[in-house]
Order: C-alpha cells, then sequence, then structure tokens
C-alpha cells in the first residue's frame, strides 16, 4: 500500500506542478492575452462523445474549407478531466478559442472570470442568426441579458418515461396531476413492482424530482433567486413544500428500497424500466437512444412511453415549463488569438444545414427553429418531434441544478439531497444546510 | 583508490565497500544523495509546500490563488462534515486491520507450508493483487448489484443491499479492500513464516506441543515484526483509501462512505474549492504522518533488526 500511497502523491503532486506552472505562464504571457493553442488553427474544445465527435469533425473541415479567416481544430476531452482542465487553462496561454459548456451558473464563473467574448452586439447585428435557435434554449446562456454561447448540439429536456405494458396490468392511466402520479404509485405497489425506477447512487437522478417539483409549486423566479444568489433564496416556503413532496413520494415506497445502488450509467434504471421491473423513469430525453440501445425489442414493441411531467394542484408554476440541459454551447474565449476564426466558427456552423441534418440524423432534436419538418422525415419521428414541441412551447426551460450553480453549492446541494432521499436529511435540514452554504 | 581493493571489491556494487578493506570507515560522497533529493524536492516537498500555500489561500481555479488568512482552517475547525468524514476515516481503519489481519496471518502461515497443492493454491490466490483498483471495485459493484448482481441468485444473501444500505455498505468497502490487500499481507506472512527455522517445530514436537501450541508459541511471536510491518501498512493505506470506494460507492449513499481523502477530492474538483480542499489535505498529511510514526515508535519497529536472537 506505501508504494501505492506514494504513487499517488506523485501523481498529486505532478497534478498541483501543472496548475502551478499553468498559472505561472499566465502571468509570464502576453499582456491580458488569454486565447491561442500555440498552433495556427483556433482550439475548439468539446466532450468526447462517440456520436456527436464524427459530425463535429466534418462540420469543422467543412468550416475550413470555406473559411477566409483561418483553420479551426478539435480537441475533446472526458467529462470530468475537462471541467479540470478548462478551468486552469481559461487563466493560461494554453486556452481554448472555442469551449463547450452547459450554459447557466456554470458558464457564469467563467464570464464573471472575464474569459469569456460577448456575443450580444453580433447576434443583434444579425437577428436572422438569433432567430434560428429555440428562444428558450438560447436563454440559457445569457447572463445579465448579454448572450455568451451558441447551441451547438440537441435539446435535452426531462421526460417522465414509463412501461405502458406494467402501466396496463395494473389498470393505471398516464398522471397528469401530482395526485394522479400518487394514486399511480399506489396502485403499482399494490401489483408488486417498485412504481418508478430511480438510479439514486447518483444524485443528479434526484435532482430532476427536485427541479420540477419547485419549479410546478414556485415556479421559475423561486430557483432563479436562488441562483442570484439572493440572501434568504432557500428559505422560500415553495422550496420546503417541494422538499416534503419528494419526502413524501419516497416514504411512500415510490422507489422502492434498493435505488440507492441503482446506478445509471451502468444502464441500472433504464433496465428495470425495460425489463417490467418499475412503471415510471423520471430521466433527460437521452433515455429513448439508451432505451433503443439496450432495449431495442422494449422500444420497438412500443412499450417505452413519455410524457411531460405533471402539474402539481395549486402550484404556481406553467406545468408547459421544462427542466433539463437546453442543449450544450459553444463560447468564444475572451482576447483569443484567433477571435476572428473562432466567432465565424459559432456564427456559421453550427445552423449550418448539414450539421443540423448530421444531427438528426443520430437522433438528436438540434435546438433550431423550424426543424420539425426535418424531424418529421427522420427515424423515431413520433419521439423527437415530441421533444421538440415541448422545448418550443415551454415558456421556460429551467437549466440543471448542478450545472446553474458555482461548483461549491452545487456539491453541496447533491450531497444534501441525497441525504434527503435516503431518510437522512429532513426538508427543514435541507433548507438550513443549503441557506449556510 | 588502490587497485588491489578495486580487485577484492569488484563483485559487489560501487560504493558502500569502497573503503572497507583498508579498515577506513570512509563515506560516500553526499552527491550520490542529489539526485534523490531533487526528486523528493521536486516531487513532495515543493508540492506539500505549495498546498501548505493554497490552504491560506481562496481559489476556484481561475486565476490566481487569493490569500485568505486562516479562513479554511477556521471553516475546518468548525465543520460537521469533516469531522464525520475523519471519524469514518477511523473506523473503516480499525475494521480493515481487524478484518485483514487475521485472515493475512492464517492464510500466510497455512501457505508457508511447501506441498505442492499450496504452491498452487497460494497463486490462485494472489490473483486478486495483480488486478487493477478500477477493475476490483467495478468487478464488486457488478456482483453486489441489488437487482442484477450475483449475490441476488444466492439464498441469504440476497436480502441485504449491499451497497445502497446506509448501515452496511461502509463493511462492504472493508470487504472489497481486504478482499484486494489481503494477499499482498499474505505474502508478507508468508516470507516471514518460511524464514522460521524448521528446527524449532521438530524440537516442539519432540516435547509434544501440537499444531496450536507450536502456532501460538513459535510462529505467532517470531512473526511479531511482520504483524507490525504489515500493520503499518495497512493503518497508513486504509487512511489514504480512495480509489477503490471513489469508483465503487463514490462516497454514498448519502455521505455514508465518504471517507476523509474523498471528502478532500470532493471538495476540491467537485466543488472546486482548492484552498479549502488544501486545507483537508494539509490535516491528512499531518494525521497521516504523525498516525505512522507513532506505530512505529510505539512497536519498536525502528529495532527490528535481530527476530532470532541466538540463532
Amino acid at each position: 500500500m506505501t508504494s501505492r500511497r506514494l504513487t499517488r502523491g506523485a501523481a498529486s503532486a505532478g497534478a498541483l506542478l501543472l496548475a502551478a506552472s499553468l498559472v505561472a505562464c499566465g502571468s509570464s504571457g502576453p499582456a491580458g492575452a488569454g486565447g491561442g493553442g500555440g498552433g495556427d488553427a483556433a482550439q475548439v474544445w468539446a466532450l468526447q462523445d462517440t456520436v456527436l465527435n464524427p459530425i463535429e469533425e466534418s462540420s469543422i473541415s467543412r468550416f475550413n474549407e470555406t473559411s477566409e479567416a483561418g483553420d479551426a481544430e478539435l480537441a475533446t476531452f472526458g467529462n470530468d478531466p475537462y471541467k479540470q482542465r478548462l478551468r486552469v487553462a481559461l487563466s493560461s496561454p494554453e486556452a481554448p478559442d472555442v469551449f463547450f459548456n452547459w450554459g447557466g451558473g456554470n458558464l457564469k464563473e467563467y464570464v464573471d472570470a472575464g474569459a469569456v467574448e460577448d456575443l450580444t452586439p453580433l447576434l443583434e447585428e444579425d437577428p436572422e442568426l438569433r432567430d434560428s435557435f429555440i428562444p428558450s434554449v438560447l436563454e440559457a446562456a445569457q447572463l445579465d441579458g448579454k448572450y455568451y454561447g451558441i447551441p451547438m448540439r440537441g435539446v435535452q429536456p426531462v421526460a417522465l418515461f414509463y412501461n405502458r405494458a406494467v402501466l396496463d396490468a395494473a389498470e393505471v392511466e398516464v398522471p397528469q396531476t401530482w395526485e394522479q402520479l400518487l394514486a399511480a404509485v399506489d396502485a403499482l405497489k399494490a401489483e408488486g413492482v417498485t412504481p418508478i425506477a430511480l438510479a439514486g447512487s447518483q444524485s443528479w437522478t434526484e435532482l430532476m424530482w427536485i427541479e420540477y417539483l419547485l419549479d410546478r409549486v414556485g415556479g421559475p423566479e423561486v430557483f432563479q433567486a436562488i441562483r442570484d444568489g439572493e440572501p434568504g433564496a432557500w428559505e422560500h416556503p415553495a422550496v420546503l413544500q417541494s422538499l416534503q413532496l419528494v419526502t413524501d413520494l419516497v416514504d411512500r415506497g415510490a422507489f422502492g428500497d434498493d435505488f440507492a445502488s441503482v446506478g445509471y450509467d451502468v444502464g441500472g434504471a433504464s433496465t428495470i424500466l425495460a425489463q417490467g421491473d418499475a412503471g415510471f423513469h423520471l430521466m433527460g430525453s437521452w433515455e429513448y437512444v439508451n432505451q433503443l440501445g439496450q432495449s431495442p425489442e422494449f422500444v420497438e414493441a412500443g412499450d417505452l412511453g413519455w410524457a411531460p411531467f405533471p402539474a402539481v394542484e395549486g402550484g404556481a408554476g406553467d406545468p408547459a415549463n421544462v427542466v433539463g440541459n437546453p442543449t450544450n454551447f459553444y463560447s468564444v474565449v475572451a482576447d483569443s488569438d484567433h477571435r476572428d476564426v473562432a466567432i465565424e466558427y459559432v456564427t456559421t456552423a453550427l445552423n449550418d444545414e448539414q450539421y443540423v441534418e448530421d444531427l438528426v440524423a443520430a437522433g438528436d432534436v438540434p435546438a433550431v427553429a423550424g426543424v420539425r419538418d426535418q424531424l418529421e422525415q427522420a427515424e423515431n419521428a413520433d419521439y423527437t418531434t415530441w421533444i421538440y414541441d415541448l422545448v418550443e412551447g415551454a415558456p421556460n426551460f429551467q437549466l440543471s441544478w448542478d450545472q446553474d450553480l458555482p461548483a461549491d453549492q452545487a456539491t453541496e446541494m447533491l450531497t444534501e439531497l441525497q441525504r434527503l432521499f435516503l431518510g437522512e436529511q429532513t426538508p427543514e435540514g435541507f433548507v438550513a444546510a443549503m441557506s449556510a452554504a | 583508490m588502490a587497485g588491489t581493493t578495486l580487485v577484492t571489491t569488484a563483485p559487489s556494487p560501487a560504493p558502500t565497500p569502497r573503503g572497507r578493506p583498508r579498515g577506513t570507515r570512509e563515506r560516500p560522497s553526499g552527491w550520490y544523495l542529489a539526485p534523490a533529493l531533487a526528486f523528493f524536492g521536486f516531487f513532495a516537498v515543493l508540492p506539500m509546500g505549495l498546498v501548505v500555500y493554497l490552504s491560506f489561500t481562496d481559489w476556484n481555479g481561475f486565476g490566481f490563488p487569493q490569500p485568505s488568512g486562516a479562513a479554511n482552517w477556521e471553516r475546518l475547525v468548525a465543520d460537521g462534515e469533516a469531522r464525520d468524514a475523519l471519524l469514518l476515516t477511523l473506523l473503516f481503519m480499525v475494521v480493515t486491520w481487524a478484518v485483514q489481519t487475521p485472515i493475512a496471518l492464517l492464510i500466510g502461515v497455512w501457505a508457508a507450508g511447501r506441498q505442492r497443492n499450496r504452491a498452487v493454491l497460494s497463486s490462485l490466490f494472489f490473483l486478486p493483487l495483480l488486478l487493477s483498483t478500477a477493475a476490483i471495485a467495478l468487478l464488486w459493484a457488478s456482483v453486489l448489484d441489488p437487482n442484477f448482481g450475483v449475490t441476488q441468485a444466492l439464498p441469504f444473501l440476497d436480502r441485504f443491499n449491499f451497497l445502497g444500505d446506509t448501515d452496511i455498505v461502509i463493511y462492504t468497502v472493508v470487504w472489497v479492500v481486504s478482499w484486494q490487500y489481503v494477499p499482498f499481507h499474505t505474502l508478507l506472512y508468508q516470507g516471514a513464516a518460511r524464514q522460521i527455522p524448521h528446527s524449532l517445530y521438530e524440537a516442539a514436537t519432540i516435547d509434544g506441543a501440537g499444531r496450536y501450541r507450536q502456532f501460538f508459541t513459535i510462529t505467532l511471536p517470531l512473526l511479531k515484526y511482520t504483524v507490525i510491518t504489515s500493520s503499518v501498512l495497512m493503518i497508513v493505506g486504509s487512511f489514504t483509501t480512495f480509489d477503490t470506494i471513489l469508483i465503487l460507492t463514490g462516497g454514498g449513499p448519502g455521505t455514508t462512505t465518504r471517507i476523509a481523502p474523498l471528502y478532500m477530492y470532493i471538495t476540491g474538483f467537485s466543488g472546486f474549492e482548492f484552498g479549502y480542499a488544501s486545507a483537508i489535505a494539509v490535516l491528512l498529511l499531518v494525521l497521516g504522518a504523525g498516525l505512522s510514526l507513532f506505530v512505529t515508535r510505539v512497536t519498536g519497529f525502528r529495532a527490528m533488526q535481530s527476530q532470532q536472537e541466538g540463532l
């Protein structure tokens, strides 16, 4: 074990040295400069994704063929390393020129550090470009009235998926209200199936419940205040009420007894739904593609159903609101050495016909206005047009809280949330802990 | 250096025996230390210094760390989560030691025999040591899965939710870590047990001592220093265990397996509070170093040259 400890020590020492040297380079680099990867091409940083990366590659090579400003180059990273690397790189000469992000508070930290180019003038000069994206999606990269990102892939709202066969067997209708959902939970429990599949070993799956409930109970303004850091924002009565709705649901046995060890990445919750061991599953729109890949016979038999999150009676929020990931964005690094290339890329390549067509063909629902006709022609049109309509008709699209809050608060919140689902934290305790955070 | 001395010492590696034949106590030049010192300074001392410096700053990864005085340390003193994480680490440390030591000792002594089947069985048994930690954690995560795991097919075990029940998940982690490292400690015990001279057992047999008596009066006392070595490694190791838990449970469910190193990692690399995470790291460094010093001092580990006096 000692040798293990030493290697780990050396590794972390290396990481620190790297961070330190990057910071040091930042100070000795050209004054005020943040951009440029050293090479001639503008660096575009994105996440590794087997489906998306080839589409991005071909988009960039098309761009390179026609662009007069210069060339771009794609670099991809794994999810967690990406966040860490981007953070350190943005204040160093190793910064990319265009970077992938989730919008919201996640982007806000970069904006506050002065690292992101304001794209508002470009969008104002070119209303056609602005109007080519779904407004509620574009807004997720809007901070203090300024736009800092351009949508670069599909929308990912969270929907209530269900197993039609299981619901039929229990004679349960697809719930439209919270009361109906509770009744469905009881009926499914009586049938001996887990009413709702939940991948509770990962707290972001639990987050979806509280996000929707707070939106339905209190409306989007309540979370907006929390995100803006207004004092006492967590103490809004709607927060407590929606936390209580969650604990009621847990106490009712809606998620069964085993949820704390079910994982999403390993396909746990999706398999439970597909095998008929659960009735519902609240998940992002990517669930459909996953089910299609993992349990094609389940989808092809028509047993996979989807519905909007139920309305909460007496709640202030519009039941048409959605939560999830509006989309991912490309943002331009302020003071980039390849500013012209970077800006030309994000303003011309992301609503490009071929790019959008490629996304649709891959099963994505691009955040581009008027893409519905194209979706109707493509495979899985039932589902993709439903998702498109859901998002286009949504007055508000709340970005996932863990992306919208600053990282330290998000981490704390995910911890407290998991404790709440486990019954180790009370709604009151959650509010107190988050107010103090 | 005279040519004759060179001839006599030729087979041994260079520096140490150089002066001996002439009867002087010449020491190797201090410069031989330079590469090691440089490495140690660059990869151990410098980062440690940086971490100590960072622990007095506020840094979210952007720009430069902002000095924040003792704020991180004040927060650490008042942090209930950090206290829970340390207590959990302590529990984990004690339980892994208590589980691994007897098992490793017994198997090690058993494997020290020289029959053929033991050699085969021992090499099979050492397999976990060859697997990477990530593979082990993923393997056990699937075996213990409450919906699809192997345990669900077994009577009695199917009623447990090993990775989801907040009361037992820490013991599940102990089990997995032990499964991974018992073979290593067994190896230590096997080697040590083989060093015990056979004549002792022959004499004991003549005196009429049975196997148990032989184990407790010969084997165990003579393995004393191996027990200490193995315990130091176990304690220091479990104090820094991190990778297995990160992959197996991620510190969850809730915070039930969030031991101190994991708490530091989550604070630093999920919350991006590098200053505060550094304070936790410094605390862990001090506690870890103190602990291993304490164990070596109290057990007389340093005086271990002679295990078999008079033999």
